[in-house]
């Protein structure tokens, strides 16, 4: 692969799990860091207040937890992301080391999102999520690898079955996910949608 | 069989299938903030990238700005920054902006409807979740991340995949004292914060027909709470007679032409849904949030349910008993959700000559949607009325909404808010609590000092 391909196969690393349900983005990422004009730095905030609540109760988060140290892989429950727009949190994520997030179900302006940077958030069902965060809790060691051709998660010699919508994980495997010249060469056509559009009105 | 207005405005707008399932669709109008869209610029300036249609690109610094009468009073310096950095966007890249200097600013979701660039028939893009609230006009209107404003700068045009619909019915006749965002927490209630995953929300049913487009504006503005990245309502007379005559909408023949098309998207009769809901109006009551997501809410004369997790302790409250006579610290009613005229008239009605004051514990804010609703409300003397009763009557913007401005929670902090939002920190401090409800309940609140039943409580004045 040269160094400016972006096309994502598979993804390896150690886990860390989050667990709980509608973990929002105002979670992921408090409002108060949406002022800065860039996203350089934002994974210094990820997860802040829920950090600092969970060190006020004698506890860790788990991005504190030394045994989670260094994952990349997210292993999330229900409708992670949702809420705000802000891509200050898959952001704030991403630079923190996280490349891929399996979970239920995610919000869908943060999974988007996450598309959009080359983080892809892939589905499995319920029972999967609580195997592979057992696994990770268990076993933090454990290597994980997202394969994306075969949408399979791997942990040792166990093999789970994840998704991910069929355009979505084209874009990683053809490494277009960063669809700004996608867009762009569409050119004329995008004009002639346009003046159809005013025409009919 | 027939097609949902989603399947036809989404067609109308698909400039090609670029993936299976995924299209390239175009942005009939495209609204910025001083939030999401500086990254953006920035990336457009790396790549030497121009923006592409200025004519449908329109901007407003809303999150960030002062409510204190003067724009430019930021006692952040960071805020200062971003509201500098989206006016020399916007004056760099030819977009059209509602200059907080000029005077024009307010919040996105409230400017570009009253300025009539809300139309039906149109999709419309904005980084900002709440983006879901010009769907009321039959737009189909969707948040999007910084990463897409960057395309939709470009090329007008944003990768989408198509949503399933659901239509959600609401029949009957609303009993007095109970509101549009009444029906809207009683929705994400039934249905879920993430019933709506996946769907775009069409609203429909009598109820529906009978709200003016404000009332059809916090009903969507909420679908994203819902879990639905859309909401919509069919367009009608309602919508055309709002429209009619605003700035920006067409004139002449250009008018007749396009109330013809937009009839012509709305929903068919026959058209086939992916899921139905209907909703009996009678069983609503007015609404107040005890938790952090916003399906977590009971009618005012409920009890605090039994609840998972941390959520009670983080709230101060346990199970059994009752919201009423919840102690509140601070009042805000405002918002993209609740930030128009008529959410301040009802209040007005319920406090004019009644000697009402908020009680002497209570910070109350009432904070205009944009400007324009400001002077609405000066023009009607109704500023006069709030500060009397004991509120702050601030300048426009998002105000305590989120936390990103002067306005925001200290400490645990209780906040009766007419907003969208409970989440934890949401307004501004970390273990501040809110508790959503109608403009009108929040006032009820500010003046009792706790939650109380704002029928009993103004009687028959709302």
């Amino acid at each position: 692969m040269s160094r400016n391909d972006t096309r994502i196969h598979r993804i390896a690393g150690r886990g860390i799990t989050i667990h709980g349900d509608d973990i929002d983005t105002d979670q992921i990422l408090p409002a108060r860091y949406l002022k800065a004009i860039t996203f350089a730095g934002m994974e210094a905030h990820a997860f802040e207040d829920a950090r600092a609540a969970a060190k006020a109760q004698g506890g860790e988060h788990p991005l504190d937890q030394m045994r989670f140290a260094g994952g990349s892989v997210l292993f999330v429950n229900r409708n992670f992301g949702c809420g705000s727009s802000r891509e200050h949190a898959p952001h704030s994520l991403h630079r923190l080391g996280i490349a891929a997030v399996i979970g239920e179900s995610f919000g869908e302006i943060f999974a988007g999102n996450c598309v959009a940077i080359g983080m892809p958030c892939v589905q499995t069902d319920t029972e999967t999520i609580a195997a592979l965060q057992r696994i990770n809790e268990t076993a933090p060691q454990t290597e994980f690898v997202l394969d994306l051709v075969g949408q399979t998660i791997s942990a040792g010699d166990r093999v789970f079955p994840v998704s991910l919508a069929q355009g979505r994980r084209q874009q990683f495997l053809e490494g277009t996910w960063d669809p700004t010249a996608v867009l762009l060469a569409a050119g004329p056509l995008i004009e002639q949608t346009l003046a159809e559009l005013h025409g009919r009105g | 069989m027939g097609q949902t207005l989603y399947e036809k405005v989404f067609d109308r707008h698909v400039v090609r299938e670029v993936t299976p399932g995924q299209y390239q669709l175009l942005a009939g109008l495209h609204l910025l903030n001083e939030v999401s869209s500086p990254p953006a610029f920035e990336a457009l300036r790396e790549r030497g990238l121009k923006l592409r249609h200025p004519a449908l690109t329109f901007g407003s610094s809303d999150h960030s700005i002062s409510t204190s009468g003067q724009t430019d009073d930021f006692a952040d310096p960071m805020a200062a920054q971003q509201v500098r950095a989206m006016g020399r966007n916007m004056a760099e890249f030819g977009a059209n902006y509602f200059d907080p200097a000029a005077g024009e600013h307010g919040i996105i979701h409230v400017v570009a409807p009253e300025r009539g660039l809300t139309q039906p028939g149109t999709v419309i893009v904005c980084g900002d979740s709440h983006t879901s609230t010009h769907g009321a006009f039959g737009a189909i209107a969707f948040g999007i991340g910084t990463s897409q404003v960057r395309d939709v700068l470009a090329s007008q045009t944003l990768l989408m995949e198509k949503l399933k619909v659901r239509r959600i019915e609401i029949t009957g006749t609303l009993a007095p004292g109970v509101y549009a965002k009444d029906v809207a927490l009683h929705v994400i209630r039934v249905l879920g914060a993430k019933g709506g995953i996946g769907f775009a929300y069409e609203f429909g049913g009598d109820v529906v027909d009978r709200f003016s487009m404000e009332e059809r504006m916090t009903l969507c503005n909420l679908a994203i709470e819902a879990g639905a990245r859309c909401g919509y309502v069919n367009p009608d007379q309602t919508t055309f007679d709002y429209l009619s005559g605003r700035d920006h909408a067409p004139r002449g023949t250009a008018w007749d032409r396009a109330v013809a098309e937009w009839q012509r998207v709305r929903s068919d009769e026959d058209a086939a849904y992916d899921d139905r809901v209907v909703l009996r109006a009678d069983e609503i009551e007015p609404m107040v949030t005890w938790g952090t997501s916003p399906d977590q809410s009971v009618a005012v004369g409920g009890n605090i349910p039994a609840a998972e997790g941390d959520v009670l302790e983080f709230m101060g409250l346990t199970e059994g008993q009752p919201i009423v006579g919840m102690r509140i610290d601070v009042a805000f009613i405002g918002s993209c959700t609740n930030g128009r005229l008529s959410d301040f008239e009802a209040v007005a009605a319920c406090l004019r000559d009644r000697d009402l004051h908020v009680a002497p514990h209570v910070r109350a804010l009432v904070v205009p949607g944009s400007r324009r609703v400001r002077e609405a409300l000066v023009a009607r003397g109704l500023d006069a009325v709030f500060r009397d009763a004991g509120f702050q009557f601030r300048d426009a913007g998002c105000s305590l909404c989120c936390g990103m401005n002067a306005d925001r929670l200290e400490g645990r902090e209780v906040c009766a808010s007419s907003s969208n939002r409970n989440f934890r920190g949401r307004q501004g401090s970390p273990t501040g609590r809110t508790l959503l409800m109608s403009p009108v309940m929040v006032a009820a609140a500010a003046i009792a000092g706790e939650v109380t039943d704002a029928r009993q409580f103004f009687g028959a004045a709302q």
